[in-house]
């Protein structure tokens, strides 16, 4: 069928070679200071690490505590003081309205987040589901469900996205859940490759001997060790939904008009381009640092740690 | 070689009518009644006629079993019949055939840029012995995925549209009207480009037959070119087919913000006004593209790499 976007554990003779990689859940390593001086050290050598995080930190200040950031009312202007370029006062300029544009990104922090998350979530536990059931249970089940995640696979993301708002209709939350349903085949992809690896490892073997139930032996050994990829995968998946929920209130499908939505935002200001560059810019910009952040963290978590140590 | 052939045309087959399903599904099960928004589409008020809403049901069917509609709607999909454009009423495969052209040569456009900048990128990086220049190129890629394509798009017509007047900001006309949407089109795609050739790129270099090949005294641009690139494409040229569906898709941004006629636009103003069978010709088409790229890649593979040959039972294998 499809090429795989990611790789596939067909081969249980494959699978069964996974068992060298380490399991190590539940080991705590036997010096904590030591091990902690190593994430020190770890982060130093890695400004743009160390930065990402301050960015993303910043960013879930803003959604929780925008006033931290800001006094200014978010849909509230000074019609006498529209279009003010940016300065100390207006860092981020002001918009048509003499709205003040930072305090508009600050608040529409919270929305885009929200959605991110809930795309997120949605994606997480659909697709890890169907990959932990497709995964466990095997034989036919195993191949609808993958057969089903082909076909996800095989429209493109934005085209199911759009057809799924089509049908729900509009908003932050439906557009979140058709952002999250679009990315469910990737995550169901990477768990059943995961929990085919963990199922053949001997542990599992030896608690199955020893009489486990198999809600035991799928609760307390398959799903976490099978966990840490679909956990990286989600964290890399963070960015691009932050990109695509930004891309579908940018055509007008998230929250209505006063909300101020980072791709609101900058769809407001593109009828003020040739005037006022600050109302694209600067929103812009904002979303770019933010999943600029979650990529280099997504990419820290994929190996360079463990790498490391 | 031809049974292969035939097997992934069928498997293609069951792939598209599968597609199609998947819409009808999501389309049609989902909460909001598809009439209701049709009778209401291009209308001011709320109140729409029940006479009017009854007449509806029944031209498009919603009054018999969701099984026998599904079959009727099946069978005349299958003979490229996808029905009538709610807001227009005309056909939707003339519709979004009347647009393609103008979204194929913007996607066409992207699709070249995107391997020529990221290709480029990734050969002149894992060439370059100056380690700044190494380490400059190789970090704009993961720029490239992270900016959000409207804004690049934004950004490009203020700078080159607004400023300098080098490029026109908006519409369709020729070759200087191209530059700008294809450009923006091309970063994310490039940007995957990059990092995965350069990544394989640097693979290769590793290898032994690159070694045999520096022993005999070939340059260093020519293993480079030569040997390694050409085993190194495989990965990438896997990406590409895959991120074919994905440009087509970006049409609908790209097109948005540069107000191009074309797929994107007919996509978007289709997804407004709730215009259901345009929606679901659209995801057919997206689906349609994923599997004629994906059998177009597969069948170029052999020309690359001799070694992989197209196998009469199995999938495109090493032997």
């Amino acid at each position: 069928m499809s090429q795989s976007l990611v790789d596939d554990v067909d081969d249980p003779a494959e699978a069964a070679l996974g068992l060298a990689r380490p399991v190590d859940a539940g080991q705590e390593p036997p010096s904590v200071p030591g091990r902690r001086a190593g994430i020190g050290r770890f982060l130093l050598r890695r400004p743009g690490l160390l930065l990402s995080g301050a960015v993303l930190v910043l960013v879930v200040l803003a959604s929780f505590w925008p006033d931290l950031f800001t006094s200014q009312d978010p849909l509230k202007g000074v019609p006498s003081e529209n279009f003010r370029a940016p300065s100390g006062s207006h860092w981020f300029g002001t918009d048509e309205l003499g709205r003040d544009v930072f305090s508009r990104v600050v608040h529409g922090a919270q929305l885009s987040l929200k959605a991110t998350i809930i795309a997120v979530l949605v994606a997480f536990v659909v697709g890890g589901l169907l990959g932990v059931v497709a995964g466990f249970v095997g034989r036919w089940v195993d191949d609808v469900l993958m057969r089903f995640v082909d076909v996800l696979l095989s429209i493109p993301a934005l085209f199911l996205s759009l057809a799924l708002v089509t049908a729900l209709g509009y908003g932050t939350v439906k557009v979140a859940v058709a952002v999250g349903i679009a990315s469910v085949a990737s995550f169901a992809r990477v768990a059943r490759a995961e929990v085919l690896r963990v199922r053949q490892a001997v542990f599992v073997e030896a608690s199955r001997a020893s009489g486990a139930r198999w809600y035991s032996v799928l609760g307390r050994h398959v799903l976490p060790n099978a966990a840490g990829p679909v956990i990286v995968l989600a964290t890399l998946d963070f960015g691009a939904s932050i990109l695509a929920v930004s891309a579908l209130s940018f055509l007008g499908y998230g929250a209505p008009p006063p909300a101020p939505e980072w791709g609101t935002l900058i769809s407001d200001g593109r009828n003020y381009l040739a005037n006022a560059w600050w109302l694209t810019a600067l929103p812009g910009l904002a979303i770019a640092a933010t999943v600029l952040s979650t990529n280099r963290i997504a990419r820290a978590l994929d190996g360079e740690w463990s790498r490391q140590r | 070689m031809r049974r292969y052939v035939i097997k992934r045309l069928a498997q293609a087959v069951g792939v598209l009518w599968a597609a199609y399903t998947v819409s009808f599904l999501v389309l049609d099960f989902l909460p909001g009644d598809p009439v209701t928004a049709m009778a209401g589409a291009g209308m001011d008020s709320g109140d729409v006629d029940p006479a009017r809403l009854a007449a509806l049901r029944h031209e498009y069917g919603f009054d018999k079993p969701i099984l026998a509609q599904y079959a009727d709607y099946l069978g005349r999909a299958v003979r490229g019949d996808f029905g009538d454009a709610v807001s227009t009423g005309r056909p939707v495969t003339s519709t979004l055939a009347d647009a393609l052209p103008q979204t194929l040569q913007l996607t066409g456009a992207a699709l070249l840029l995107a391997v020529l900048l990221g290709g480029g990128l990734a050969v002149v990086a894992t060439y370059t012995s100056q380690r700044w220049l190494r380490q400059l190129l190789l970090s704009l890629p993961p720029l490239g995925v992270s900016v959000p394509t409207f804004w690049v798009g934004l950004l490009l017509v203020e700078v080159f549209s607004f400023r300098l007047h080098w490029f026109p900001a908006f519409g369709n006309d020729g070759l200087r009207g191209l530059v700008l949407p294809a450009l923006t089109l091309a970063i994310p795609t490039g940007a995957l480009v990059a990092q995965v050739l350069a990544k394989s790129l640097l693979t290769a270099l590793d290898q032994a037959y690159v070694e045999t090949a520096r022993a005999k005294g070939a340059g260093r641009w020519r293993v480079h070119l030569r040997h390694a690139l050409r085993n190194a494409s495989l990965p990438a040229l896997t990406v590409v087919g895959l991120l074919v569906g994905q440009l087509i898709a970006g049409s609908v941004v790209v097109e948005t913000v540069f107000s191009r006629d074309g797929l994107g636009r007919v996509t978007a103003a289709a997804v407004t006004v709730q215009d259901i069978p345009v929606v679901q010709g659209v995801v057919v088409f997206g689906a349609l593209i994923f599997v004629a790229t994906n059998l177009l890649v597969d069948l170029v593979y052999p020309l690359l790499d001799p070694r992989i040959v197209v196998a009469s039972d199995r999938r495109a294998s090493f032997v």
